[in-house]
């Protein structure tokens, strides 16, 4: 093998490009970065805006599209990266939560009367006693065992809202009430705070805060102890529980926050749309949520959040081409994972992972040229074949997903829902 | 005796893997196991470790009895496992695989043993930056040794440490192996190549289908005929 190893794992100049960025980034001054931050946040706030619009959804309203999908694929894919991308848990199933959010907040405001404010911390808590319901007896199967186990999760929990005369049945529940609005607050032609049916800005803003929020509190983790055991788990399962990382205690944890995530999610999702049935809540969503982890580079958030936001846009923007788009989608993807399998913006970690699982070692990493050649003799005398594929189960290549089966169909209204999946 | 291991059964599914070994390391030893594929050296191993459970029999160190203490809890007690396939961890960097090692530990100073490691294996000190996954076989090796070391064991446990390597480097490990031992750590090592191990080591298992045939002081096992017969390449003549 040879060649740098940056180059091994894609054949496009484009890694390079993002290495740089990356660099420079690395680089910056902590101003310089906040900089960053606080530009990109006035641009989230400022992209409802119709000039925007015009060009990315000429024949939706573009806000709609932003909440939903854009907005909450974008959440979903944040919280199954905690489980996929970070502790490198195969999770199939991971609508389960989100639909356990969503109707969390539709059974007790419509039964208890309770707001959203009031019914967003209990859907998140039940959704995090559900992470551990479902992780406790199956985090002990690995790899494509638990992606088996995840996805019968996703689906029992769909099923079971169908037949339930207390989730509604195949009817669902409806009307769930709007989020409390503050009147008479006004920022230039938007009320940030009304909720009401005909303006998706407010949503948006709200999901955005979110967001936001989330990003800070994964950031955080991601550097902790609690990161790095997730890292160490996902690379090599035995040898981290071999340096005393309690493996079980932190898959949980990642299936407890991703989890909590997935219900954050559904709870926001289920305060705009008004009404939900199970058909919201389909197999197909976890798929796309996967892929758009994967797609844009397990493990990275920056990546994953553009690999969501392409996952939930492009198809909305090429809407006219009517059912081929799916099929364009689908072959994109597939094209995607051939070029560049370890997604869009991979992580430096994940690409040396990749790398070692493929068994393409160089034998000399491209930085260690120099200090190598004096010790020419022993790197000649290593079998570089020698390798025991290392091959760990880990999530990257087992999404078998077929996104060209799903029809996000929610764009100007306030009821979404994806009309193929067949009622049980 | 530092480790005891008695009457130690273990399964997978319905196949008894480990079929009442007894087997007992003393502090300072180097203890080899040898034996065919599927001998189950590295059930064994992995028994001693803690990533199996056992059926039935115990595993006593230092004293105490850890029969079913969990994996990463053993670390902490001072078992320390090099894993097989030199189970490194390839996304991180050479000292992060090293910071790894001192995860189990309270004490934040790690100066004195990143130290020793390095100065053990000059080859990681050159590496530091790069990522695990694109050293060469006997660097990978060479970290995970470092890497257990860094967890100060009293028992160093290695799966195969020869496995896929050259001869030249294959001697390089077993040399600092001994450096090792002669610091202080007892180790128990698994070998399927072990002519090599044999040299090094106190003593000897010799392991058949699940169960100890043999158990004798290495030097002993170098001149038995039958040894040298299954597991020595050949009756070869002195």
């Amino acid at each position: 093998m040879t060649g740098t190893f940056a180059g091994q794992g894609s054949r496009f100049a484009l890694p390079d490009v993002m290495g740089r960025v990356g660099g420079l980034w690395d680089k910056a001054p902590w101003y310089a970065r906040y900089l960053a931050y606080a530009l990109l946040i006035a641009f989230a706030f400022a992209l409802p805006s119709e000039t925007i619009g015009s060009f990315m959804t000429p024949q939706a309203d573009w806000p709609s599209v932003l909440f939903y999908p854009i907005g909450v694929y974008v959440l979903l894919a944040i919280g199954l990266n905690v489980v996929v991308g970070q502790a490198g848990l195969l999770d199939l199933g991971f609508v389960a939560f989100f639909a356990i959010g969503a109707y969390a907040l539709a059974i007790f405001a419509t039964n208890n009367g309770w707001n959203f404010w009031e019914a967003l911390p209990v859907g998140i808590i039940i959704a995090m006693a559900a992470g551990v319901i479902l992780g406790s007896p199956t985090l002990r199967l690995r790899g494509d065992y638990l992606a088996i186990v995840t996805l019968g999760f996703g689906e029992i929990i769909r099923i079971t809202a169908n037949n339930l005369d207390w989730t509604g049945g195949p009817r669902g529940i409806s009307p769930i009430p709007y989020p409390p609005s503050v009147e008479g607050f006004e920022i230039g032609d938007v009320e940030p705070l009304k909720y009401g049916v005909l303006d998706a800005r407010p949503y948006y803003y709200l999901l955005l805060v979110f967001i936001i929020l989330t990003i800070i509190l994964v950031k955080r983790l991601e550097k902790s102890r609690v990161g790095r055991s997730w890292a160490a788990i996902r690379e090599d399962e035995d040898a981290a529980e071999l340096m005393g990382v309690p493996t079980f205690k932190f898959k949980i944890v990642a299936f407890i926050i991703g989890a909590a995530i997935g219900g954050l999610a559904g709870v926001v999702f289920g305060s705009q749309t008004t009404s939900i049935t199970p058909v919201n809540f389909p197999f197909i969503l976890s798929a796309l949520i996967l892929c758009a982890v994967v797609l844009g580079g397990s493990g990275n958030l920056v990546g994953v959040i553009v690999g969501a936001f392409l996952i939930a846009w492009l198809p909305e923007r090429f809407r006219e081409f009517a059912d081929y788009r799916m099929l364009v989608f689908g072959a994109a993807l597939v094209l995607m994972m051939i070029v560049r399998p370890e997604g869009l913006i991979p992580s430096r970690r994940r690409r040396a992972e990749l790398a070692e699982g493929t068994g393409g070692l160089g034998a000399l990493g491209g930085e260690a040229g120099a200090a190598t050649a004096q010790h020419v003799h022993a790197d000649v005398l290593t079998p570089a074949g020698g390798h025991p594929d290392g091959g760990h189960p880990d999530g990257d290549h087992a999404d078998g997903s077929r996104p060209d089966g799903s029809r996000p169909d929610g764009t100007g209204g306030a009821t979404v829902a994806t009309d193929r999946e067949a009622d049980r | 005796m530092l480790l005891e291991v008695e009457d130690l059964r273990v399964h997978y599914g319905k196949i008894e893997a480990i079929r009442g070994i007894s087997i007992a390391v003393d502090e300072g030893e180097i203890v080899t196991l040898i034996g065919a594929n599927g001998a189950g050296k590295t059930t064994t191993l992995k028994t001693l470790s803690g990533l199996r459970r056992v059926t039935s029999g115990s595993v006593r160190f230092a004293g105490e009895d850890i029969t079913g203490v969990a994996g990463h809890k053993r670390v902490t007690l001072g078992i320390c496992q090099a894993p097989e396939g030199r189970g490194i961890f390839p996304g991180m960097t050479v000292m992060e695989n090293l910071d790894m090692g001192t995860y189990a530990r309270k004490s934040p100073d790690h100066a004195a043993d990143l130290d020793r490691v390095l100065t053990l294996f000059p080859r990681l000190a050159e590496r530091r930056k790069q990522s695990g996954g694109t050293l060469s076989g006997g660097e990978q090796q060479m970290l995970a040794i470092g890497r257990a070391m860094m967890a100060r064991p009293r028992l160093l446990l290695l799966d195969e440490p020869s496995m896929g390597l050259a001869p030249l480097i294959v001697q390089q490990i077993f040399q600092i192996l001994k450096e090792i031992n002669d610091q202080g750590t007892t180790i128990l090592l698994v070998e399927q190549n072990a002519t090599q191990a044999l040299q090094l080591s106190d003593r000897a298992y010799v392991l058949e289908t699940g169960s100890v045939i043999k158990s004798a002081p290495a030097a002993e096992l170098l001149d038995d005929p039958s040894v040298r017969e299954a597991y020595l390449g050949g009756a070869a003549a002195h």
